[in-house]
């Protein structure tokens, strides 16, 4: 006995974006005393204006909620017809079980599979992409992947370094078959890590020794820390080359491109990656940075849902996605906006 | 062939006119990157960066760390190019 083939694989997209930004907005002037700064510094190293923050008690997953709801909407589906949920972020207060199984119990649809994914500031990358293949081969029908972060429980306000850099908000897309079978929605991923560099950001200690040193007051509480400099070197010089592995596996050049939405990490980045690429001028690029900060994971989602409100012709055009970030890890793709 | 002092020292005027958008003329040896020639942290590393490819010299990020002035680089790279 064998065991049947699968079916022939079919084609896939990106069906609908939902984005979800918490209401308090946090501008630098609230920062810059805690660290002896200024807003002219922050944004000259940054391009970050103000960045929004979740409210007392609003938790990850009632930010991810709120951007489901949407994207299923916009998808023109419900919550039953999502058959599987990655939910891609590094900021979920517990171990097990997953943010992606609570997400569905608020959603009603206990059914579907759920787990989480930890790739750090690529993850909502790597979730396209194995969204796109469980699709493809028809493990699954709809996905609905989740980048979604409250690095806000995670940011020391006293760290110079990072403490105007990271936020809050979740963005959501529901991944299905193409409606035009011959349109290919999602190129190839190109991911990978360079885990030599794994110091670079961190988030220690581990809980283990948190708990250790918590009786004794030694141990403080396992904010991120990053490497500055070494992170950026790594993030334009050798991400600028997968962006253009993910566009050469695509099939296209940059001239075919309408949009760049890359990690919003830092503006510095983004605009030296798109020199670095040489994209044409006509490309609109995502700054959502500047008034929405770094959100890891929710980066891409959330740009995307803005250069789409405030661009509706890029809508069926097609963008680079790049993700990138702790571990060090990262994931690219060009796909077909919604 | 190894590289002179003042053949690095031009590269690196150059570099920074580009990067940092200032006159080359205040490109000298004892200048502060951060405090003389506007080249902020991140900046630095595309000084750096340019400064590999132009060179062909492998800069390793501890080494960057302790690169204050415009001497400091020079000196790395020609004891290294």
């Amino acid at each position: 006995m064998k065991i049947k083939n699968a079916q022939i694989s079919q084609n896939t997209r990106i069906l609908s974006v939902g984005a979800y930004r918490p209401t308090r907005v946090v501008p630098n002037s609230e920062l810059v005393d805690a660290i002896e700064s200024s807003d002219e510094w922050i944004q000259q190293r940054t391009g970050i204006k103000a960045r929004h923050r979740a409210a007392d008690g609003e938790s990850l997953v009632d930010m991810a909620y709120a951007a489901s709801v949407i994207a299923i909407k916009r998808a023109g589906l419900t919550a039953a017809d999502i058959d599987t949920v990655i939910f891609s972020t590094i900021t979920y207060p517990y171990q097990a079980p997953s943010a992606a199984t609570e997400l569905i119990a608020r959603l009603g649809n206990v059914k579907a599979a759920a787990f989480d994914l930890s790739a750090a500031c690529a993850g909502f990358s790597y979730g396209v992409g194995i969204a796109s293949d469980l699709v493809r081969n028809h493990t699954a029908k709809y996905v609905l992947v989740i980048g979604g972060e409250k690095l806000s429980d995670f940011t020391d306000l006293n760290d110079r370094a990072t403490a105007f850099i990271f936020a809050d908000g979740a963005g959501a897309v529901v991944i299905g078959p193409s409606e035009e079978a011959d349109l290919v929605g999602i190129g190839p991923t190109i991911w990978g890590a360079d885990a030599d560099s794994r110091d670079a950001i961190l988030m220690q200690p581990s809980w283990v020794d948190f708990k250790k040193g918590a009786t004794t007051n030694e141990i403080g509480w396992p904010d991120i820390s990053q490497e500055g400099q070494k992170v950026f070197r790594w993030a334009v010089y050798e991400m600028a080359p997968i962006g253009i592995k993910a566009i050469e596996a695509a099939g296209i050049t940059t001239a075919d491109l309408a949009a760049f939405i890359p990690h919003q990490a830092n503006e510095r980045i983004i605009d030296s990656l798109a020199k670095s690429m040489k994209l044409p001028e006509s490309i609109v690029i995502a700054r959502d940075i500047q008034t929405t900060g770094n959100t890891s994971a929710a980066s891409i989602p959330l740009a995307m849902d803005r250069i789409l409100a405030e661009n509706p012709e890029l809508s069926g055009k097609l963008a680079l996605l790049i993700g990138f970030g702790a571990g060090l890890v990262y994931s690219s793709q060009v796909v077909v906006l919604p | 062939m190894a590289l002179t002092q003042d053949e690095v020292l031009a590269g690196i005027r150059d570099i920074v006119v580009e990067v940092a958008g200032i006159d080359g003329a205040q490109v000298s040896m004892e200048k502060k990157f951060a405090d003389d020639l506007e080249v902020d942290s991140l900046s630095m590393v595309e000084v750096i960066v340019a400064c590999e490819e132009k060179f062909s010299v492998k800069i390793p990020d501890d080494e960057v760390t302790k690169m204050a002035t415009v001497s400091d680089a020079v000196t790395f790279i020609v004891a290294n190019s």
